[in-house]
């Protein structure tokens, strides 16, 4: 089933001249499930440039509700791009134009009067490394719900912090130390911190940008465990180098080559049956 | 042996390769030691001049007199009234009773001779002591007054004793009424409480520094209002919001070559726009100020940028990505963990500012101002302008007094980066 054929560079490369013999390489027509029933997040060709260079092209990609959705492909291939789309982040970056359509529940987000902070409200997001605010672990966690005015008097304030601490599976571990600096943590806790702070505005999507590649096997399974319980409440979608990872916690799983979607899939058959040849090689470890 | 073989095998000529090496090496560490060396025997040099021709200063030379409050030396009745006291010639009044203590000096010359032992400041103590205690009057008293600064100057040392008469400071007569009251403990010195609270004088002896200390200060204050909120809004917009472009790189070239410019150039900015255009009251702290901030304005800028581009990026996405606006990611994240950073630019800035001589000298503030100023509108002057000033006065007691104040502006300088020193590491965060 598997061809048995030197890895890397050459085949990505052959790969890459038939992609472009077959079809214009600016078209490659995604293959799978990327449309779901419902949608929480839907988007519709959507393309990003960095200036001149053109990042993403023409991604057709629903997050549905209660899913969650792993995107994977090799390092550049628009990944982060297209998940920092979705709350907006790429706004930060100088000279990074977003076309296309992207709703939440339908309504559009690049709109002229769509309001970026409600937006990041909505979808929360945690970062490859760990970055809480160099304050404590209650403020941290407090800074959402404070400056989006969720809290009303103290001990509403305390009982946000306390279930959002707990949600993250961090509660007993930081109970009694609610008011030293987040800093102390260790990587894995920090981490989860980050969760605990992203889910403390209570957004209707969460977005992970390799959540785990910081961190060791052990705080890993907790992160992992704690994104499958967060799914009951959150549409959340992981980007990961890991397959171990995508086939383990993820529904649907999209693959991204070169700034193209190639295929989008329920996981298990993704990974057991990839439908085209560019995603088979990769997640055989062919290249990437 | 044969060196062209052992030179291809790499045995002995590496090891001399080796000691050619370790000699370069100490030769280039003792070049440095030398360096660091002569550098700190300038510091050394310089510190031990100015200490050891200053540190008199601090100390001035009394001399004891007795005075009879004569009412009728005074010209008042038994119980005169505040009007009449001050109405007194002091003056007369101390001469007689030099007259009547030195009964032995004969002759107009003699007597100013003798009088000239002491500062001119007598009449004005004796006249603030009688003002401050009425019942003195019909007494006497034994006082301690300043002595001239002429005959301080030999006291302590600082002018030459041994050399003909005529290029003295004291005449021979004078030197021996000063050896006679040393002999009969007619003489104290006491610490000099003036020299920082009183203005400028054009005798040595009551010369002080405290006009000049409250105009630096009025001017530094200035300085910091304008420049503080200024600098650091600048510094802030040009790192997190300003476009990186053409534009933008021009200002940042040109906010790096302001840093640079003579200061002498924004002195006569200052006299040609905030003095002739805007008519700006001279010589006030406002305006020394106003042009000291334009000079302090690029260090603060790009100290504060620096510490702006020194926070992580990660803190400003974690904000963004929870919703904070712009703004308040700065105010919140951005600007907590840089103001370490920024305070230590700006107490930099405020210390050059402080040492600066030739933009106020361009604006007027070499005036000589008695009295010390009350606002920042009143004519001022400060300490680097005094110190100039008093370097140029020829009399001699002005040479102790010109090391003093160095010293009063090193020991300021000092403070101040020693704050900065402290309070970087005090609201140094971690992360």
């Amino acid at each position: 089933m598997i061809e048995i054929s030197p890895p890397s560079k050459k085949s990505e490369k052959n790969f890459t001249t038939r992609l472009e013999s077959v079809d214009e390489f600016d078209r490659v027509e995604t293959v799978g499930e990327m449309f779901v029933d419902r949608p929480k997040v839907s988007c519709l060709g959507v393309s990003v440039h960095y200036g001149d260079k053109q990042a993403l092209f023409n991604i057709n990609l629903d997050l549905g509700r209660n899913e969650v959705l792993a995107l994977i492909g090799p390092s550049g291939c628009g990944k982060t791009t297209f998940l920092r789309c979705i709350n907006r982040m790429n706004d930060t970056i100088e000279g990074c134009r977003v076309d296309g359509e992207i709703k939440i529940e339908g309504a559009e987000i690049n709109h002229s009067d769509a309001d970026v902070v409600s937006l990041r409200s909505k979808v929360g997001m945690v970062f490859q490394k760990p970055n809480p605010f160099p304050k404590s672990i209650f403020d941290n966690i407090a800074y959402g719900p404070r400056i989006h005015g969720l809290s009303g008097p103290k001990n509403e304030l305390d009982d946000i912090v306390e279930t959002a601490l707990k949600r993250a599976g961090l509660w007993e571990e930081v109970s009694d130390r609610l008011h030293t600096p987040a800093t102390g943590l260790s990587g894995g806790q920090q981490q989860r911190l980050c969760i605990a702070r992203a889910i403390a505005v209570n957004p209707e999507v969460i977005l992970m940008d390799e959540p785990c590649s910081a961190l060791d096997p052990i705080a890993t399974a907790r992160i992992e465990e704690l994104i499958d319980d967060l799914r009951e409440k959150f549409t959340i979608a992981i980007v990961t180098h890991s397959m171990h990872q995508a086939a383990r916690v993820s529904q649907r799983t999209a693959y991204f080559h070169m700034g193209h979607l190639v295929e989008v899939g329920v996981t298990d058959q993704m990974f057991t049956n990839p439908r085209q040849r560019l995603t088979e090689d990769y997640i055989t470890g062919r290249f990437g | 042996m044969n060196r062209g073989f052992s030179r291809t095998t790499g045995g002995k000529p590496l090891s001399s390769l080796n000691i050619r090496r370790q000699r370069a090496e100490r030769r280039f560490r003792r070049i440095g030691l030398f360096g660091v060396g002569l550098a700190l025997a300038s510091v050394l040099f310089l510190l031990g001049t100015i200490f050891s021709s200053g540190y008199s200063a601090f100390w001035r030379l009394h001399f004891a007199v007795d005075i009879d409050f004569d009412p009728v030396l005074m010209n008042v009745s038994s119980d005169p009234s505040l009007e009449e006291l001050r109405d007194v010639n002091y003056l007369a009044l101390f001469r007689k009773n030099l007259e009547r203590s030195y009964p032995e000096v004969k002759g107009r010359s003699e007597r100013r001779k003798l009088a000239q032992m002491f500062s001119e400041s007598v009449p004005d103590i004796l006249e603030s002591l009688v003002i401050s205690n009425p019942s003195l009057v019909g007494s006497k008293q034994r006082i301690w007054v300043l002595s001239s600064s002429s005959a301080e100057m030999i006291y302590k040392g600082a002018a030459p004793r041994d050399i003909e008469e005529t290029r003295r400071v004291l005449t021979d007569q004078q030197l021996t009424w000063l050896d006679q009251w040393q002999g009969e403990n007619l003489t104290r010195t006491r610490f000099n409480f003036r020299f920082f609270t009183s203005g400028p004088s054009r005798s040595p002896e009551l010369a002080g520094l405290g006009g000049a200390i409250v105009g630096s200060a009025l001017t530094l204050l200035v300085t910091l209002l304008i420049s503080f909120p200024m600098g650091v809004a600048a510094a802030i917009y040009l790192e997190e919001y300003a476009p990186k472009n053409r534009v933008s790189e021009i200002i940042e070239v040109n906010i790096n070559n302001l840093a640079a410019v003579p200061s002498i150039i924004f002195g006569l900015l200052g006299l040609a726009v905030l003095l002739n255009v805007f008519g700006l009251p001279r010589g006030t702290p406002l305006v020394g100020g106003m042009v000291l901030s334009l000079m302090t304005l690029p260090t603060i800028i790009i100290a504060s940028r620096a510490a702006l581009k020194a926070v992580p990026p990660s803190i400003r996405d974690g904000a963004l990505a929870m919703g904070a606006s712009p703004m308040q990611t700065i105010f919140h994240h951005v600007l907590p963990l840089a103001m370490p950073g920024i305070l230590t630019g700006t107490i930099i800035g405020l210390a050059q500012a402080l040492g600066e001589t030739a933009p106020l000298l361009m604006i007027g503030m070499f005036a000589f101002v008695a009295d010390t100023p009350s606002g920042i509108l009143d004519q001022a002057s400060s300490l680097p302008v005094q110190i100039y000033l008093w370097a140029e006065s020829s009399e001699r007691g002005y040479v102790e007094l010109t090391a003093a104040a160095i010293m009063i502006i090193l020991v300021f300088l000092v403070f101040m980066n020693l704050l900065a020193v402290f309070l970087r590491k005090k609201f140094e965060r971690r992360w």
